[in-house]
């Protein structure tokens, strides 16, 4: 099976340069528009996209993508449609990494092996559940073995070297690293101890896998931050999100295009 | 043994630990800080010296004579935790958990409320035990339980209004877990029923356990024996777990959870998790849910803001599964009849949530035999609700009188 996460990781990592993942909430404002702001990403220079289905409980995300999920939501757009967008994507990009980032729940409901392997089928690479701890995932990681998907798991600058130990183990596509102690949303600053995570998850994890970034990320000086600490990637989620707001139309889509370049050109090393 | 559960942090396939790795080792040390104290001699000692001197414990069980003839068939009693201190059995586990929280050596305390009772229970804790609390309140239950608002504030608590999703108590958590993930060094989330990552589900239980182990010995010495059946409100779950709990081996004793039914469990809009919900996972549990097909929770209804949950304790989704207990629905016009009689016939106006059990018990009782005993746990006192019923008593007579046009 042809591994598009690995394979992007890969070709970066010959260039010298991180990778930009960029996270779209599908529907937000509608499921058009997700579509073309993915394309002006993907134009300005993000690697690998994340689609987020939208739940209505979203725990660990910040009042920007909580907005977004609920007006996407009001808008009536479902798992279904999410997918929907996802193969519509993938018809385009046929190699780009493309991965679902949502909540446990989204899953469980129609059954763990049923929703992957829709999800498979639309043309994701993997999955990102932010409630989902490596304790609780033996039927997930059965599910996404079985299907060839990645789960891409989550740690967390107080993660325990032992947790930590497992969470890589598990952890396949790469590993999420949440920056700070807190949920997403953008940050104007980070502090030493961000620093200091990175740096002890990117020695654990050895060659194992590639260490993304996440949380808060909203300029191309934290991309430089992070890159410079050694992630292999950074996410940026809710600095897109909060750019949507801001505009609309061509202008908006130039403006994100103009971003994913400024934000990509930081993580060249 | 059902009382042996959670085991391994489940109970059966319900619950288990579905947070943030941010949270991980908070609530790892939390299993280990109550595993610790939880069998430590001076920290009951402690919770029992603040359960009697300072709440009031143990609350009478009242046989209410008079509800008993009104329904013609067994005899009800009553275990009045309205007359605990703070006005409903919440601050059982207040009082446990922000002692728990001070021997950690926590600095800050938060929660969510719903009904306004828990923020109360914590805010008067944490008074009385020298701890800052943080109380979240969804906008629509800040509205309709204004009392317990300003109360929680008279205590020195600070009450942030939570404005999104649908403004509720289920929204309430969602901020509180947010705020948990933001400060999870310094701050002890004192979650106020039997829900959310394993161990809450199992102590709060266990603090709320003194209501069911008071009940077995009131009715060894009143009636010498046990009671045929407990019956008992069920929100999140917390006064009906702490009821059932010291009765789940005794399998002769009937287990009666009663959920919110709303406006009829056939329109879709109640709060009746158990009776109608379907698994999955939410605020870190695996339990019943309402939810539609795609997995989205659904907004719930119910007259009262205590009950107004689309979740429920993943042991009562257990204990459903197994029949051990039955969850039935009473609708928000049974509850104010049965908030109503209760006031009329023994002079206590009992909060809403209790007044669905009142309800249940009453048709219950019709059917049993007159040696038969039901206990009734009356959760609190009904105070914050009295606007709730007068205005819903003022627009069932406007329709009515519409009607009649």
């Amino acid at each position: 099976m042809r591994n598009r996460i690995a394979q992007k990781f890969g070709e970066l990592a010959r260039k010298g340069e991180g990778a930009l993942v960029c996270y779209v909430v599908a529907g937000y404002p509608d499921v058009k528009t997700s579509q073309k702001v993915i394309d002006a990403l993907i134009k300005g220079g993000a690697d690998i996209i994340e689609i987020g289905i939208p739940f209505s409980d979203p725990i660990a995300d910040g009042p920007t993508i909580q907005a977004a999920s609920n007006r996407a939501l009001k808008g009536g757009v479902t798992p279904e449609k999410a997918l929907q967008l996802v193969r519509s994507v993938r018809k385009i990009h046929p190699e780009l990494p493309l991965l679902a980032m949502t909540y446990s729940n989204i899953l469980v409901r129609p059954g763990m092996q049923k929703f992957m392997a829709q999800a498979k089928v639309s043309g994701v690479d993997g999955f990102i559940l932010p409630d989902m701890p490596v304790e609780e995932a033996g039927t997930y990681l059965a599910a996404a073995s079985k299907l060839g998907l990645a789960t891409v798991f989550l740690a967390s600058p107080n993660t325990p070297q032992g947790k930590l130990k497992k969470i890589i183990d598990s952890t396949s596509g790469f590993l999420y690293l949440v920056s700070v102690y807190g949920i997403t949303g953008s940050r104007k600053s980070f502090e030493d101890y961000t620093l200091k995570a990175i740096k002890n998850v990117k020695h654990c994890v050895g060659s194992t896998v590639p260490v993304a970034v996440g949380f808060g990320i909203s300029t191309p000086a934290h991309v430089q931050f992070m890159i410079g600490a050694g992630a292999d990637a950074v996410i940026v989620g809710s600095a897109i999100i909060d750019r949507m707001g801001k505009s609309s139309g061509k202008k908006m889509l130039s403006g994100l295009q103009q971003f994913a370049r400024l934000m990509k050109k930081a993580c060249v090393k | 043994m059902l009382g042996s559960y959670p085991v391994g942090g489940r109970f059966g396939k319900y619950g288990g630990k579905f947070i943030p790795e941010t949270l991980a080792p908070a609530v790892e040390e939390l299993e280990s800080a109550y595993e610790k104290y939880k069998n430590d001699h001076d920290f009951q000692k402690e919770l029992s010296y603040y359960l009697t001197e300072y709440a009031g414990r143990p609350t009478p069980l009242y046989f209410a004579k008079n509800l008993t003839e009104h329904a013609g068939g067994a005899k009800i009693y009553l275990k009045r935790e309205d007359l605990l201190h703070g006005g409903a059995h919440k601050t059982n586990n207040t009082l446990g958990q922000a002692l728990l929280a001070r021997k950690m050596g926590k600095k800050r305390i938060i929660a969510e409320t719903g009904a306004g009772q828990h923020g109360v229970g914590t805010a008067l804790a944490c008074a009385a035990l020298g701890l800052p609390a943080e109380v979240y309140m969804g906008t629509k239950d800040v509205e309709r339980q204004k009392l317990n608002v300003f109360r929680m504030q008279l205590l020195g608590a600070k009450v942030h209004p939570v404005q999104s999703g649908s403004k509720t108590l289920k929204d309430a958590i969602n901020e509180a877990i947010r705020d948990w993930i933001a400060n999870v060094k310094t701050t002890y989330y004192l979650i106020g029923s039997v829900v959310g990552p394993h161990p809450y589900p199992m102590m709060v239980r266990d603090f709320q356990s003194v209501i069911g182990h008071e009940i077995r010995q009131q009715m060894q010495e009143v009636e010498g024996g046990l009671p045929e059946a407990v019956v008992a409100c069920v929100g999140g779950g917390s006064n009906a777990m702490g009821s059932f709990y010291p009765f789940l081996d005794d399998t002769d004793v009937m287990l009666f959870g009663v959920e919110a039914g709303g406006e009829g469990i056939r329109t879709g809009k109640h709060s009746a998790t158990l009776a109608a919900g379907s698994e999955g996972v939410l605020h870190g549990m695996f339990t019943y849910l309402l939810q539609d097909n795609c997995g989205q929770v659904i907004e719930t209804h119910s007259i009262s803001a205590g009950l107004d949950y689309p979740g429920v304790g993943p042991e009562h989704a257990m204990l459903k599964d197994m029949n051990r207990a039955k969850y039935v629905a009473t609708t928000d016009d049974e509850a104010v009849q049965g908030f109503l009689m209760l006031s009329r016939l023994e002079g206590i106006i009992p909060a809403l949530e209790p007044s669905h059990a009142i309800s249940y018990a009453l048709k219950l009782a019709k059917k049993m035999d007159k040696d038969d005993v039901i206990v009734v746990t009356l959760s609190g006192r009904g105070d914050k609700d009295v606007q709730v019923v007068q205005d819903y008593l003022d627009q069932k007579s406007r329709k009515k009188k519409k009607h009649a046009k």
